[in-house]
């Protein structure tokens, strides 16, 4: 691995562990979180957080793997993948979750229905680092 | 009376479809040269209000955006016992050429998104003599599935929740919030079922590919044009089917999703104009106005 996605990485890294923090100041956010409670996988490809969500606030976000910790769902996408839908304006093919998937840059795996059933809510949230990731990345 | 009226003005018609009447409701504005519009799955004729709106091409056009059956204002039929609702091929093409029938049209233009930008290629296949041009938007002979259906109508999951949720990135990121926030109402407003079994036809029932090669763009000039952020029907995927298709004009808009009319009507026009002064151009030619 190069040096450039050695700092894609980190940066891809720094902005998922922020995202618990972003989404505690979307209140609208949370409110359409508000009847989920969730065990999930979410993240880069090879290094995903497991995320416990409760009443749609992420309460504890920490970087796999832990120990036989179990998870519902995961979606996962490569580290370019993130980098690109966090773009201001990401390019055609990198501006929605399943886009990701139809693509093949991401995984969605595991009992499907939390996520299907707060689809609009996983979308916001996991696209919340968009407006800082610039600032993260640099 | 200070309020602002918009030109659009809607009624009912009584079509007579495969045996069974259905009361259709339909919106039009204009005078001219008469042109039907489409609207995708699970949604319904309102996608087509800033077009109907506008009155540059009023002056030219009767345009008209019909409710399916099952969608908008156009109940299901009287007959209805609660059945699976299921759009086929046949039906679809049946419902488009009994309301023309209907409403007396004389080879109208017919410009279809999405469901519509497919049906629009098997029109051009089976009844090309039928109509003035035939303009698909966001339509090819086939495109790959990326989510199973059977999400968009069961207990355990809102449908009209879902149903909008999936469909919310196929728009643009620059199209405007609150035309995306619109674009995704009528899938939220849709009746159990619908957005699923307009996509009977999509998946199942309408595959085109090895068939597009019939269609003569002599007989029925035929655009396409598809937005550069729909991933549901890839620019490739229009493009792959247009090389199939002698003569059939492609455009890829930029900075426009599936719902190019709805979720960002000012972009969309910078494109679909060009379309329609060729049509008319065309008609001036045919009428001898040249």
């Amino acid at each position: 691995m190069d040096s450039a996605s050695n700092a894609t990485d980190a940066a891809i890294t720094k902005a998922f562990a922020g995202i618990a923090a972003l989404l505690d100041q979307a209140p609208a956010l949370i409110a359409r979180g508000r009847f989920l409670d969730c065990e999930c996988l979410l993240g880069p490809l090879s290094h995903p957080f497991h995320a416990s969500i409760r009443q749609g606030r992420i309460v504890d976000l920490t970087p796999s793997p832990v120990l036989m910790r179990s998870w519902r769902f995961s979606y996962r996408a490569s580290a370019a993948a993130w980098a690109e839908h966090w773009q201001p304006a990401p390019r055609p093919g990198f501006h929605d979750l399943l886009a990701l998937t139809k693509r093949g840059e991401a995984t969605l795996e595991g009992d499907l229905h939390p996520f299907i059933t707060h689809l609009q809510y996983f979308k916001d949230v996991l696209a919340l680092p968009r407006r800082h990731f610039a600032t993260v990345a640099s | 009376m200070n309020g602002v009226i918009e030109p659009i003005v809607g009624r009912y018609v009584h079509v007579d479809i495969d045996g069974e009447m259905y009361r259709i409701y339909f919106e039009e504005s204009g005078a001219g040269i008469p042109l039907v519009c489409l609207h995708t799955a699970g949604s319904d004729g309102r996608q087509w209000r800033h077009l109907l709106a506008d009155r540059e091409f009023a002056r030219n056009f009767r345009m008209i955006a019909f409710d399916m059956p099952w969608h908008g204002k156009s109940n299901p039929p009287a007959s209805w016992d609660g059945a699976e609702y299921q759009l086929t091929t046949a039906r679809y093409t049946q419902t488009i050429r009994s309301f023309c029938k209907a409403l007396q049209l004389d080879k109208p233009v017919m410009m279809g998104c999405s469901i519509g930008g497919r049906i629009v290629l098997n029109l051009a296949i089976d009844h090309a003599a039928e109509f003035r041009a035939l303009i698909g938007l966001e339509g090819a002979d086939f495109q790959a599935p990326w989510y199973d259906t059977s999400w968009l109508n069961r207990p355990d999951v809102h449908g009209g929740e879902v149903c909008a949720a999936l469909v919310s990135g196929l728009m643009a990121p620059q199209s405007p919030a609150t035309s995306r926030a619109e674009t995704l109402w009528a899938y939220k407003q849709g009746g159990p079922g619908v957005f699923k079994g307009d996509l009977y036809f999509y998946r199942v029932d309408g595959d085109l590919r090895g068939r597009v090669e019939a269609i003569d763009t002599k007989v029925c000039p035929l655009f396409l044009l598809t937005g550069e952020y729909d991933f549901s029907c890839t620019p490739e995927d229009t493009k792959r089917t247009a090389a199939a298709i002698g003569g059939a004009t492609v455009t890829i808009m930029e900075q426009l999703g599936h719902f190019p009319m709805s979720e960002n009507p000012e972009q969309f026009r910078r494109y679909i104009s060009p379309v329609l002064d060729r049509i008319l151009a065309a008609e001036a030619e045919r009428t001898g106005l040249r």
